[in-house]
């Protein structure tokens, strides 16, 4: 008892998170240091012959979603004192408190024609109940990964009151070959970078995928012609076309607006780019900017009505936030440095950005008023933030020096915890995260 | 010219294009012209070499194709001018030429601002070109950005020569 009270005073101290219980299970994830909330997943009751294969798969990787967000960590089933094999078993509260598991996950998996059926529950060990009712869910066995991203996103959900996002899919530039000679194409993958599925060919540059909010177009900017364009492609048929923008020498940096109506671009015309926005149902092409600076990497607030981009107008790359309807800009970066990139936050409070600053780059986070400035990485060479769907963690590209340079992913707590590669199996750049799949 | 030598050229065209365009993969020039490829250019080099003032060899290595840029900026050098100027008395000697300007940027810099920058640096030769007579219904500008790199090293040695805006030229029967 004493030492859970000092754990949760040190938690209140440094800020971490506080997991630590005076009453029901729940991480409040603050910036700071972090302990682990210990959980235990035994392995999930397989409730055919057929699953007990599935029923490990999708009992480790829940584990490894849970582990991987530096928030738990797992007790090990070397230290379990009961076992808890059968998904209907009354849950043994203090052999779990006796091990420090917090948080229990159990579940069960079965195997029918194809079909699999995952159930799954979840108890605060310390408060002896059940948290939440039981959840199932239905799919098909190529579909496994997913069912257990749903049980991990429930787990999260549950214990930090916050949605979680771990079903979810990234766009990102696949890339091969030298610096001097670099192919890249389009691909998705899961978060986790299971499932990679190729979307483009390499037969011409590709850059900059963006999902659209429902996951089913991306609009990236293509060299096919030479000169850059934007297309809309179709993620379920992999059927692309050209974006219809207003007439520009070329057009690119496309990003959606939240409703996935509006796409707002760079269009360059006699050596000066500048903001647009094109409606998708009407047609029409409004404007937003109209200075003789590089206007570009548009954003939208959540609701549309702001629109967060860079422009060198001061002189050197900046942040500035404008009306979604164009107009007066107001900058919002004032630190050393270049500031370029910036991408709204999907809660809206937050805008990540890339710095530039003495010869390195950093990805960082300041407030919509440009307060409260963290970066978050610092390395050679990073680039390009883009928000997991719940707003707790951004994805990146770093590019390594010198002539064999190579890209690839990289994830990171806001808090700036956690930074670790994405396990993408090549070259990688260029991440756009998708939303929570339904 | 008669045909033959016509087709000398443009064999001479598509393989300069395979050394010095920094985009082997896009569409661009090249592709537009890629069933002429078969003609062996090497055949006929005596007859449109370096040597001979209005061959596109003599574009490129002679008078020069390319300009290069302080970081960060689209601003020509005097050297730059002067290669511009060559190249605008080039093209003014050869009207059946078009240009496509490429802008490219270093990669100390985030990738859209970069095809920003290239696409000024593109433009500031095409400007000048312009300036210097060049009729500008016959260029065309774009930007790569930082995607190009011809020089592989994170250092200013390679930066420099990556700081560049090509002007690739082609015959206007193939554009």
């Amino acid at each position: 008892m004493l030492k859970r009270l000092m754990i949760l005073m040190m938690a209140l101290v440094l800020g971490g998170p506080v997991w630590a219980q005076s009453g029901p299970l729940r991480l409040t994830i603050t910036d700071g240091v972090i302990e682990p909330l210990p959980f235990a997943v035994p392995v999930f009751e397989a409730e055919n012959a057929e699953a007990s294969q599935l029923a490990a798969d999708i009992t480790r990787l829940v584990s490894q979603d849970l582990a991987g967000t530096g928030l738990f960590r797992e007790v090990p089933a070397s230290a379990y004192i009961s076992q808890h094999s059968a998904f209907a078993q009354t849950v043994a509260y203090a052999d779990w408190r006796a091990i420090n598991a917090q948080a229990l996950i159990t579940g069960a998996v079965s195997v029918s024609g194809g079909q699999i059926n995952v159930k799954f529950r979840l108890f605060d060990a310390f408060s002896g109940a059940e948290m939440g009712g039981g959840l199932q869910f239905a799919g098909t066995a190529d579909g496994w990964r997913r069912m257990a991203h749903k049980v991990a996103d429930a787990a999260y959900s549950r214990i930090t009151g916050e949605s979680g996002y771990f079903d979810s899919r990234v766009v990102f530039v696949a890339e091969s070959g030298p610096k001097d000679n670099r192919l890249k194409r389009l691909a998705v993958m899961d978060y986790d970078a299971a499932n990679l599925k190729f979307l483009t060919d390499s037969g011409s540059l590709v850059l900059a995928p963006r999902f659209s909010p429902t996951g089913d177009r991306v609009l990236y900017t293509t060299f096919e012609s030479g000169f850059p364009r934007i297309n809309v492609l179709d993620v379920a048929t992999v059927g692309r076309r050209q974006l219809t923008t207003a007439a520009g020498e070329m057009a690119f940096s496309p990003r959606f607006s939240r409703d996935g109506t509006q796409v707002i671009y760079s269009l360059a015309n006699g050596g000066n780019t500048d903001i647009y926005r094109s409606d998708l149902n009407s047609g029409s092409h409004v404007r937003l900017t109209e200075a003789p600076s590089i206007e570009t990497a548009p954003s939208f607030s959540p609701d549309g009505s702001q629109i967060v981009f860079e422009s060198d107008r001061s002189g050197s790359q900046q942040l500035y936030i404008m009306s979604g309807n164009g107009g007066e800009a107001r900058r919002i970066s004032f630190g050393e440095g270049r500031y370029g990139t910036p991408v709204w936050s999907p809660r809206g409070d937050l805008i990540a950005f890339t710095k530039q600053n003495a010869g390195r780059f950093h990805i960082g986070v300041m407030r919509t008023d440009g307060s409260e400035e963290r970066l978050l990485t610092a390395s050679f060479l990073d680039e390009g933030p883009t928000w997991s769907p719940n707003g707790r963690v951004i994805m990146f590209m770093r590019e390594t020096q010198g002539a064999g340079g190579t890209s690839s992913l990289y994830s990171v707590d806001i808090s700036g915890r956690n930074l670790k590669p994405v396990p993408v199996q090549g070259g990688a750049s260029d991440p756009s995260w998708g939303p929570l799949q339904p | 010219m008669n045909i033959l030598s016509k087709v000398a050229v443009i064999g001479l065209v598509l393989t300069t294009a395979a050394c010095t365009r920094p985009d082997r993969f896009g569409a661009g020039a090249g592709d537009g012209a890629a069933g002429v490829g078969a003609v062996d250019p090497n055949a006929q080099a005596g007859l449109t070499g370096a040597n001979d003032p209005n061959s596109p060899l003599f574009f490129n290595q002679t008078i020069g194709d390319r300009v290069l840029f302080r970081i960060d900026t689209s601003t020509l050098t005097e050297e730059g001018k002067s290669i511009l100027n060559g190249q605008a008395r080039w093209l003014q000697t050869n009207a059946d030429y078009l240009a496509i300007i490429e802008g490219h940027a270093d990669e100390q810099g985030t990738r859209e601002y970069n095809i920003g920058l290239g696409f000024r640096r593109a433009n500031a030769v095409r400007e000048y070109l312009v300036s210097q007579g060049v009729p500008a219904t016959r260029l065309r500008v774009t930007s790569y950005g930082k995607e190009r790199p011809i020089q592989v090293c994170s250092a200013e040695s390679c930066y420099a020569q990556n700081r560049r805006a090509v002007t690739v030229i082609s015959i206007a029967s193939l554009s």
